[in-house]
């Protein structure tokens, strides 16, 4: 076992360069002032206080209200999806979670810009109303374009942890329920849903995770004046220049989610100790 | 014995292109301790599961104090399992899980309570209620889920190999525990096992089978003892099966010797399988029997000694306490009581 010890040493000082070593910078940067030049750094609070001004916190709360309605939308229809998707056969269960991945493969932007497609004034929708004899709507650039778009991007991140833990379930417990005088509903209530509690919650925290700091979708689908915290954190660095206020948001961001993660897990009966 | 309480009718169950349940003629009465023994793969687990509901049978009546329930969800039976891995809800406790079924009639909370307790005081688990039910050994698991079906107060228990994952002693212990909560609580019993000994200690009737058909029905001591065939006979207990023919009714012909036996009702020289159990057979000495040979070897098997005596014709085994030499000359002999004459099976 010795020798396989060594081997391991390159990866944990990769590691640390390259995950340690950044962090460490990004809580540095957020507590001073001078952006990347480390010769006259200065210690300051005034990059946290400045989130707190209106304009940024609008952000922070849109971001949030978007997150949060991106994750119901997706909690719903995953489960619905994942659950459809286990009453298959082991063999069709693996061709359909496949399917339900295939966006995954695509380039992002490919993806979006599809949507565009979609819903833009006229688009492939408003061109079908348009035949229907109906009036075009609106679409693009709209929050709903940006929960569409979010939505339909996240759902496999729902989809596969809520799908493994119905697949996962022992079918006797179900068996057990109606045995016991359940109908259906019940069961399915007081049985399954709870048994798939543990794929809930990770579906959720990764659907939060990802939709509260995503830029690239809100961007295209939301258009300019659209700015969510990724776009907040991307224009600091790249188009603003402020390293230090973009990296005090990023870090008060990841607090934000670690608190989330910690407030779902509670819920997750395996993670309680079942009590 | 009292009034039935299910009854089969040639039930036939075919899964894809196979047929698992042939035809099966079963009552099944109130308050009867009654055991589904047979091979793996036999059919026992088919015939309780439509039995619970959760298969519907091919073809044939399933009646329920005689109205056809084959059609009925398992969650409108008056029929309760205990499943062979106990199927225990892991996310409720010792008492949650018992008070499952009375939680869905939504029975009041102090009601549900006394219930319980009742029902862990029954199964020996007193106090057990905020345990959590993963942390419990096999044992304690088994009786929270004996618990949990009976206190739906059900007419008829199915229990499928409840007690396989046990070791030998627990397993003898619940052996004699069901058996006692089972006359406490005065319903009936459908138990599955494999296991004979066990089939054969705790059941009012045992239902042989073999390939999805019914061998023979009986009470443990007439399976043992008149075992209808050669499948019966040779998976209940130890016994040698000796082919002959039924000279006449009281005289069988075996081995080239007539013998005096109590069987009648064959065709005069039917060919027939005779069944002498081991420990029927007593070893005496050679001028004073029709039957002799020689010790061919002696095992020790804790209360007895396995003998095997090699005759012209045939190796006899015989269980008995006394020692004898290997190589000895010896003489066989039984009662007239100790042959069991049996039709001869097709195959
Ligand atoms: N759902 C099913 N689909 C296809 N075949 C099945 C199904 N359930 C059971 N069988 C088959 O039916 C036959 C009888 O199975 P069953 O489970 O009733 O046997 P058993 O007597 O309970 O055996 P064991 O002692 O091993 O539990 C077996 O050959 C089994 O493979
Ligand atoms: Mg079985």
């Amino acid at each position: 076992m010795k020798q396989f010890k060594n081997l391991v040493r390159p990866y944990i000082i990769w590691s640390f360069v390259l995950i340690v070593v950044p962090l460490f910078l990004i809580v540095l940067y957020s507590v001073t002032t001078g952006g990347n030049s480390l010769v006259n750094i200065q210690f300051t609070g005034e990059n946290f206080k400045k989130i707190f001004e209106p304009v940024y916190m609008n952000v922070f709360i849109r971001s949030f209200k978007l997150g949060l309605i991106t994750t119901v939308l997706c909690l719903v229809i995953g489960y619905l999806l994942a659950y459809f998707i286990s009453r298959f056969s082991e063999k069709a269960q693996n061709i359909l979670i496949l399917a339900v991945t295939i966006p995954m493969w695509i380039n992002m932007l490919l993806r979006t810009y599809a949507w565009i497609s979609l819903l833009s004034d006229n688009g492939i929708i408003n061109s079908l109303l348009t035949l229907l004899g109906l009036d075009p709507v609106s679409m693009m650039y709209t929050d709903f374009s940006v929960i569409v778009g979010l939505t339909c991007d996240l759902l496999p991140f729902m989809v596969i942890p809520i799908h493994t833990s119905l697949a996962k379930m022992d079918h006797s417990l179900i068996e057990a329920a109606y045995d016991l005088g359940a109908n259906p509903f019940k069961t399915f209530w007081r049985v399954v849903f709870k048994l798939s509690i543990p794929g809930v919650v990770n579906g959720t925290i990764m659907v939060f995770l990802l939709s509260i700091s995503s830029f690239v979708i809100p961007k295209l689908l939301g258009g300019g004046q659209y700015v969510l915290i990724g776009n907040l954190i991307e224009e600091q660095f790249i188009s603003v220049g402020d390293w230090n206020f973009g990296s005090a948001i990023s870090l008060l961001l990841a607090v934000a989610i670690l608190i989330m993660i910690r407030i779902m897990k509670k819920i997750d009966p395996d993670e309680n100790g079942g009590a | 014995m009292s009034n039935k309480i299910i009854e089969l009718k040639g039930l036939t169950k075919n899964f894809d292109d196979q047929q698992v349940l042939k035809g099966i003629d079963l009552n099944i009465y109130e308050n009867e301790f009654l055991t589904l023994l047979g091979p793996s793969g036999c059919g026992k687990t088919t015939i309780l599961r439509i039995i619970a509901g959760f298969e519907e049978p091919s073809n044939g009546e399933l009646l329920f104090n005689g109205i056809d329930i084959s059609k009925v969800p398992p969650y409108k039976r008056e029929i309760n399992t205990v499943f062979q891995k106990y199927a225990l809800f892991p996310f409720l406790n010792v008492h949650d899980n018992v008070a499952f079924g009375l939680n869905l009639k939504k029975v009041d909370k102090s009601v549900i309570d006394q219930k319980v307790s009742r029902m862990l005081k029954l199964v020996g688990l007193e106090g057990f209620e905020k345990r959590d039910v993963t942390l419990l050994s096999g044992g304690q698991q088994q009786r929270v889920a004996i618990a949990r079906a009976l206190i739906n107060e059900p007419k008829v228990l199915l229990l499928d190999e409840p007690l396989g994952a046990l070791d030998a002693k627990l397993r003898k212990e619940m052996q004699f525990e069901l058996k006692k909560i089972q006359k406490e609580v005065g319903i009936t019993f459908i138990f599955v096992t494999h296991d004979q000994e066990e089939a054969l200690s705790m059941s009012d009737t045992v239902v042989v089978m073999n390939n999805g058909i019914i061998q023979q029905i009986g009470s443990p001591v007439d399976i043992y003892n008149e075992p209808e065939n050669r499948f019966v006979a040779d998976f209940i207990g130890d016994s040698n099966i000796i082919e002959g023919n039924m000279i006449r009714d009281c005289l069988v012909c075996f081995d080239g010797i007539e013998f005096e036996c109590v069987d009648k009702g064959f065709k005069e020289n039917e060919e027939v399988e005779v069944v002498l159990r081991p420990e029927d057979i007593d070893i005496v000495e050679p001028d004073k029997s029709k039957l002799k040979g020689t010790v061919a070897s002696i095992v020790f098997k804790g209360v007895h000694y396995e003998i095997i005596v090699r005759t012209a014709r045939r190796d006899y085994k015989i269980h008995t306490t006394d020692y004898h030499e290997v190589g000895k000359d010896v003489g066989l002999s039984f009662t007239d009581e100790d042959i069991h004459v049996m039709y001869k099976m097709e195959n």
